[in-house]
């Protein structure tokens, strides 16, 4: 569903990505681990369209999307609930909601049907929908923000460190739902500081250190590996 | 108490226009933290597009709430083409460029408006047509309520509450808040952040078009330097009211027209240009965010 092939990323002359390849199949939950500054947020902008890569390619459904810009990676199904949550805080919580199915051509109606799902997975933001969701509490912002990207009708799914910052019986729930969103047919490809818990629910998983992949497996093969246990799991 | 009530109605009058200009500054600035110094000649355009038009149209001289009205419209149509031009050929190949360098072509294209405008049009100052008889509605012992008051603060209002639906309730309007606050964030949503900032100017220049023919009907000379200092008082009104907020450029655009009604009325007219620096500098000492404005918190 997803390929990237060789992909090399720049910041002005740092190379922020020097070789990362990895992909993504119909149906999987994929994570990618790493330190702080390995290069994994980036691996996220540069698919979602808001960084142009150096070389390398990417591929959504046999197409490459690298030259796209943002917003037409998302019309082809292909969403992402950004680090730091990008909720827009001016907004009610509606409105974000709605901001989420912003490129959807679908009738009122079945948005609304749609949204009626969302609350079913994320029932305390719907008690705020008027809102103003720059007020929420961080957890809230969380569910709000992973809310508004499944509004958008994914097929594939990126989510920058959902868990962060959070208490962990929210950190337990929000995994909770990555796990039913993706028996529910949506594609995942997580990014995690939280590595323990992501392998857990991961299928497969790519270890990234400063900007190349350097291991990858399954994620209950890497969850007992004692490289990654040493480096990521705290021994 | 007479004189008093002119000129509240008259500080109103000129507020509205102020605010009909402040609110293209502060729409731009919110989305793209651009001052956009070419807006106060696309408000000199709208007057032109309208004297022309009236021209073309043969009423220039056929005073009526029609012709009023087609030549708005065909006014707010002609500048939001000039506003879409100006930033899709001056601005947009700078997005992601420092934001000094799209200031500095900012100053560029106003200088090009003028300029141009002055070999188009010539320097001389021309005489609006009469495309609205003005009358007074009122007059109660020294207090005049004219029609060209009463004309000017509707079509404020109207505009106004248009403005309002768009923003608040309109997909393009709540897009154009998200985009507003994050660029990024939006474009992650599916929002074609380019089209959503054209959507802005073109509003913007609508908005301004409709100050100078307004101004053109009231003060019924205009020339191409028409909109400097204008344009430099409803920037003001935009900073007193916090640049970027909607209601603020509205409130702040009411204040100063009204204090400088005021200032004019009793006596200190050569004070009448001075008030805006003074009140300028007086946010900038006291409440650099502006009355409504917040300073930049962001809740990480
Ligand atoms: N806008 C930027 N300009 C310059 N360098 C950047 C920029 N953004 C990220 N970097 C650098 O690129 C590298 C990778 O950053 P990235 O944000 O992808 O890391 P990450 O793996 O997501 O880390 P974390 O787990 O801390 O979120 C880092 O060294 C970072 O300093
Ligand atoms: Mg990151």
């Amino acid at each position: 569903m997803l390929k990237v092939d060789k992909l090399k990323v720049c910041y002005g002359n740092i190379d922020a990505l020097k070789d990362i390849s990895f992909e993504v199949k119909k149906g999987e939950i994929i994570s990618l681990i790493g330190a702080n500054g390995a290069g994994k947020s980036t691996t996220l902008r540069a698919i979602s369209g808001l960084l142009r890569p150096k070389s390398g390619d990417i591929f959504f459904e046999n197409k490459s999307i690298k030259a796209l810009p943002p917003h037409e990676i998302v019309r082809l199904g292909l969403l992402q609930s950004p680090e730091g949550r990008g909720i827009f805080a001016n907004l009610t919580v509606l409105e974000n909601l709605e901001m989420g199915a912003y490129t959807r051509k679908d009738s009122k109606e079945l948005i609304k049907k749609d949204m009626e799902h969302v609350f079913a997975l994320f029932p305390r933001v719907k008690e705020r929908l008027k809102q103003v969701a720059g007020t929420l509490s961080g957890g809230e912002q969380q569910m709000l923000a992973m809310s508004r990207a499944l509004m958008g009708k994914p097929k594939l799914l990126l989510l920058d460190e959902p868990s962060l910052g959070l208490a962990p019986q929210i950190v337990e729930t929000i995994f909770n739902i990555i796990k039913k969103i993706n028996s529910e047919g949506v594609t995942i490809l997580l990014v995690e500081q939280n590595a323990a818990q992501a392998l857990k629910i991961s299928h497969r998983a790519y270890v990234i250190e400063t900007g190349n992949v350097v291991m990858t497996g399954l994620g209950s093969e890497l969850l007992v590996s004692p490289k990654v246990r040493e480096a990521y799991l705290g021994g | 108490m007479e004189e008093f009530i002119q000129h509240l109605i008259n500080g109103l009058s000129l507020g509205s226009i102020y605010a009909l200009i402040a609110l293209g500054y502060t729409m731009v600035y919110g989305i793209l933290q651009l001052i956009n110094f070419a807006h106060s000649d696309v408000y000199m355009m709208g007057a032109f597009i309208g004297l022309y038009s009236s021209r073309f149209l043969g009423i220039q001289e056929k005073p009526g709430l029609l012709s009023f009205i087609s030549v708005l419209f065909i006014s707010m149509v002609g500048c939001s083409i000039v506003g879409f031009l100006i930033e899709r050929l001056a601005y947009r190949p700078l997005r992601g460029a420092p934001k000094l360098n799209a200031l500095i072509t900012a100053i560029g294209v106003s200088l090009f408006l003028q300029y141009s405008g002055q070999i188009v049009f010539g320097a001389t100052p021309q005489s609006f047509p009469n495309i609205l008889e003005d009358a007074d509605l009122l007059a109660l012992g020294g207090v005049h309520l004219t029609l060209f008051d009463v004309t000017i603060f509707m079509t404020t209002l109207s505009l106004m509450l248009i403005l309002r639906y768009i923003i608040n309730s309109t997909k393009l309007g709540k897009a154009m808040r998200a985009v507003s606050y994050n660029g990024q964030w939006a474009s992650l949503m599916g929002i074609p952040v380019n089209k959503i900032i054209s959507m802005t100017f073109i509003i913007g220049s609508a908005l301004a078009a409709a100050g100078g023919i307004l101004v053109g009907m009231k003060y019924p000379k205009i020339e191409p330097l028409m909109g400097t200092m204008i344009g430099l008082k409803a920037f003001v009104a935009a900073v007193l009211g916090g640049i970027g907020n909607i209601s603020g450029a509205v409130l702040g655009a009411m204040i100063m027209g009204i204090a400088e009604e005021f200032v004019v009325g009793y006596g200190a007219s050569t004070y009448r240009d001075a008030l805006a620096f003074g009140i300028l500098i007086l946010i900038l000492l006291f409440r650099p965010a502006g009355i409504l404005g917040k300073l930049n918190v962001e809740k990480v």
